[in-house]
């Protein structure tokens, strides 16, 4: 029957995906803030996401934490209400209004019923360009944040993460923590959230991605409003960064049962003409979509470890190639070698098998992506800042399908580095073997 | 805050509750006893196939904690007709994604396709419904990879040993104290033959709810149900699905829990409480209402706003309920206090202010803030035909009935203030208690302080 079954399965691949396309309209306002935009009527409701290049990445220097204190205090209070008449409004409206921030881009994603759109639009206006930032609002957020600070002390994958960092990019806002540290953010003033607010929240770094039961008149009228009276312009972006890594293993003592080992270096940037054959390249290696060869070698046959992936991580001013894994301390060393190993046999390239099948995988998922008006509106977003084409959506499995072998044989060897690869271990592996 | 929410409330029971719903429902059984639901959406060309089996870890025999969960991880290690590792290969090869999951009163797989590829799931989920083929080295390197996610999710998580340790305190008799993972030695040396047993009796068509959400139509789905699920075979003596039951609680158990991984000291607190049981769900809609007006939002609730507002005792409060369980569940409290307060202050504002809200009543405003939301749930969950399919799945092996899951929003709405203070006084006795108070030893805990 195995054979039955995949002769279905390619009978149907013929007929596969190829209904697929999403209609995407570029609104721009009569205020000229740029979007685009879904349209899909059978909810009565809108997603709205909106992006602001720079994030966290924009503290200023000693202030590491005053952006994300900042993002965590907006909906704290607005106009003439404080935090909890602000979030009594919101609920009484069931909208809900959630800001992010990461060192790249701070997100504003809003969800609100068609039946009082309005007045769901115009409280968020309030927190957007009419903050309060109460002392004591920010003093209650600040305990918080340094709660998170103080577990995250002795969580071993932020320690992890935290370590590689400060070792690769080192000053760059990227070599710290977004959070801060305790000392940092327990000196922040109500100046500095200010501070922090203005250069942060800026119309020339706006993107913006909505889905739902919204025209394009409507869509414009009503970022103008949202938007209109935000600062034109803010501070220059940081710096780009060479990650500063020796292809060594930190080992990062710490009292648990199971090493978290984090592995990179530095990868490929969103905007160069490769970066497609080399998201193929990591799906094989490493992806989370079937079985790759890291989930085959680690776990299915030696059983080290429940789960391990890498990832490509084209930031703004840096770019890098990640991977995580668990295992328990005895068998950590095993999988750092295994890992190694691996990182060379991908660096040769691949079969043609593999690129098949994960060509198969990728231009399959890529519908089911699609999956929800909050979804569509973030890949919406994420495609302009990555400065994709409004046709992206229905061209990019045919991109996906014109990869060679000789393509991904090229980008194998630009891209992967196994003497440089870059390990930390937060656990207690033991001392490492002589081949380490 | 998301962060600090999600740090501590994943580490209790699953605390959302299962809402309203709209979409069109098809629901029919074949002659073996399989049960199929459909929930129509036609967007996307995209469908969710899932596969709920009415058995869990609450199931289990005594003494193989663990086994339905691994038993779970052993359905993709390969059929009669499939290699191991065959299932993923092919969802993957259509584009799909798959993956399992196993809880105290099921177990369920999944896929999510395109449309036109739900007769090859279920071609494959019936296959394995009853042909699973094992080999030995297969099983033991999986024994190996359960227990590395023991580790990751447990052994690593002080958060999860605390709640581990405080679900067996709470749960007297009934098997919902043994963690679904399973205890560390017990999971360790489970055999083929457990999970085979397991197996044998429960993975059958009288015993699994088929739930297909998405672009699917209702005589395709029969047609293809009876194609592929149709000619198996149905366990003949399928046991009645009866736990040991809990007996009167009458005291109430208290318990500290150390570990110098602990950064942020907290206090949880649960009570023994009723189910959303068929025909019979207006208790537990004042207890998820309860939750929600005790600790919903951090701004608006009770404890958020006089503990973590007017007080200022507390970093973070919550009040957490799950109506949706085959047997008796639980309702908690939990409070992150500020540095400077202790573990004893903080477990006492905590019963002050609940006592003090018993005694003043339900903000009528508040309520009506809440059943807003409840009511735009109906709409926003229409936005995910995955979400949606998943609460079906969870409601109906739990006992529930179509019927139970379609009254549920009208009963919600129709809860009074005093009924929501009514089931408060009545679960809120220590007796049934668990209060537990996570924390580093002391030594480490000065230095944080």
């Amino acid at each position: 029957m195995i054979r039955r079954i995949l002769a279905a399965a390619a009978i149907w691949l013929g007929a596969s995906a190829a209904a697929f396309a999403v209609d995407v309209q570029q609104v721009t306002s009569p205020g000229g803030i740029h979007a685009w935009l879904v349209e899909e009527h059978s909810i009565p409701f809108t997603a709205l996401e909106i992006r602001f290049k720079g994030g966290a990445a924009l503290d200023e220097p000693g202030k590491r934490g005053a952006i994300n204190l900042m993002v965590a205090t907006l909906e704290e209070g607005a106009g003439d209400m404080d935090a909890r008449s602000f979030a009594a409004a919101r609920e009484g409206l069931a909208a809900s209004y959630q800001f992010d921030v990461f060192n790249d881009t701070m997100s504003i994603s809003a969800r609100f019923l068609s039946e009082n759109r309005d007045e769901a639009v115009a409280l968020l206006r309030q927190a957007v360009i009419d903050p309060r930032f109460d002392q004591s609002a920010i003093d209650r957020v600040r305990q918080q944040v340094l709660s998170i600070i103080t577990s995250d002390a002795t969580d071993p994958n932020r320690i992890a993460g935290r370590t590689f960092d400060a070792m690769a990019f080192g000053d760059h806002p990227y070599g710290a923590n977004r959070n801060g540290t305790a000392a940092s953010v327990t000196a922040l003033t109500r100046d500095d959230i200010v501070t922090a607010y203005r250069n942060v929240l800026t119309r020339e770094r706006i993107y913006v991605g909505a889905v739902g039961d919204i025209t394009a008149d409507e869509l414009g009228a009503m970022l103008d409003s949202l938007l209109g009276d935000l600062p034109a312009t803010g501070p220059a972006l940081p710096a780009d960064v060479v990650p500063a890594i020796d292809g060594s293993v930190t080992v990062v003592d710490f009292d648990t049962p199971q090493s978290v080992i984090l592995f990179g270096h530095r990868g490929i940037r969103r905007d160069d003409p490769d970066y497609v054959t080399a998201y193929i390249l990591n799906e094989i290696f490493g992806g989370s979509g079937f079985n790759s060869r890291l989930m085959e070698e680690v776990r299915e046959k030696r059983g080290l470890t429940y789960s391990i992936g890498a990832f490509l991580a084209p930031m703004n001013h840096s770019e890098m190639i990640y991977g995580q894994a668990q295992t328990a301390n005895e068998r950590a060393w095993d999988t750092v070698r295994v890992v190694r190993e691996e990182w060379g046999r991908i660096a040769q390239g691949v079969t043609q098998d593999e690129l098949d099948e994960a060509k198969t995988y990728l231009t399959g998922a890529y519908p089911l992506r699609f999956d929800g008006n909050a979804r569509i509106a973030g890949i919406l977003v994420g495609m302009q800042m990555a400065k994709l084409p409004v046709d992206y959506i229905n061209t990019r499995n045919d991109l996906v399908n014109a990869v060679t072998l000789d393509d991904i044989r090229r980008v194998a060897k630009r891209l992967y580095h196994p003497d440089e690869l870059q390990f930390v271990i937060v656990g207690q592996p033991g001392e490492a073997p002589a081949d380490n | 805050m998301q962060r600090l929410a999600a740090l501590i409330v994943l580490t209790l029971t699953a605390t959302l509750p299962l809402r309203a719903t709209a979409a069109e429902v098809t629901t029919f059984t074949l002659d073996n006893g399989l049960d199929v639901v459909l929930l129509e959406d036609h967007r996307a060309a995209v469908v969710v196939h899932m596969v709920w089996y009415r058995a869990g870890a609450a199931d289990e025999q005594p003494g193989v904690s663990g086994v339905a969960h691994y038993l779970e991880h052993l359905l993709f290690k390969g059929t009669d007709d499939l290699a191991p590792g065959e299932f993923s290969r092919i969802v993957a090869a259509n584009g799909g994604s798959d993956n399992a999951f196993t809880n105290q009163d099921y177990t369920a797989y999944f896929q999510r396709v395109a449309a036109d590829r739900l007769g090859l799931m279920m071609q494959m989920e019936a296959d394995r419904m009853r042909d699973l083929q094992l080999d030995q080295a297969d099983i033991l390197t999986e024994r190996q990879v359960v227990s590395e996610e023991r580790n990751l999710r447990v052994e690593n998580e002080p958060g999860a040993l605390f709640s581990e340790q405080r679900n067996a305190a709470q749960y007297l008799n009934h098997p919902y104290g043994i963690p679904t993972i399973g205890w560390k030695h017990e999971m360790e040396s489970l055999t083929l033959e457990n999970a085979l047993a397991f197996y044998r009796t429960y993975y059958a068509p009288n015993n699994a709810i088929v739930v297909i959400a998405g672009d699917a139509r209702p005589d395709e789905v029969r047609r293809l149900a009876e194609q592929y699920y149709g000619p198996l075979a149905p366990t003949p003596d399928l046991p009645p699905r009866v736990r040991p039951q809990e007996p009167p609680q009458l005291s109430e158990r208290r318990m500290i829990f150390e570990d110098p991984r602990v950064g942020q000291p907290y206090v949880v607190r649960s009570y023994l409480a009723p189910e959303r049981d068929a025909g019979d769900q207006r208790e537990a809609a004042a207890l998820t209402l309860l939750a929600e007006v005790l600790g919903g939002s951090s701004q608006t609730s009770e404890l958020g706003r006089r503990l973590q507002f007017e007080e200022q005792t507390a970093i973070y409060t919550s009040a957490f309920y799950s109506g949706v369980s085959f047997d008796d569940t639980t309702f908690g409290l939990v409070i992150v206090p500020v540095p400077g307060v202790t573990l004893a202050e903080a477990e006492a504002a905590l019963d002050r202010e609940v006592q003090a809200f018993f005694e003043r009543g339900v903000d009528p405003e508040q309520l009506d803030r809440i059943k807003m939301q409840w009511r735009a749930d109906a709409i926003y969950s229409a936005d995910s035909p995955r979400r949606l399919a998943q609460r079906y799945g969870i409601a109906l092996t739990s006992g529930l009935t179509l019927d139970d899951i379609a009254q549920w929003p009208d009963i919600v709405q129709s809860i009074t203030p005093d009924e929501i203070i009514a089931a408060g006084r009545r679960v809120y006795d220590k007796r049934n208690a668990v209060t537990g108070w996570l924390r580093a030893p002391e030594a480490a805990e000065e230095v944080n302080q």
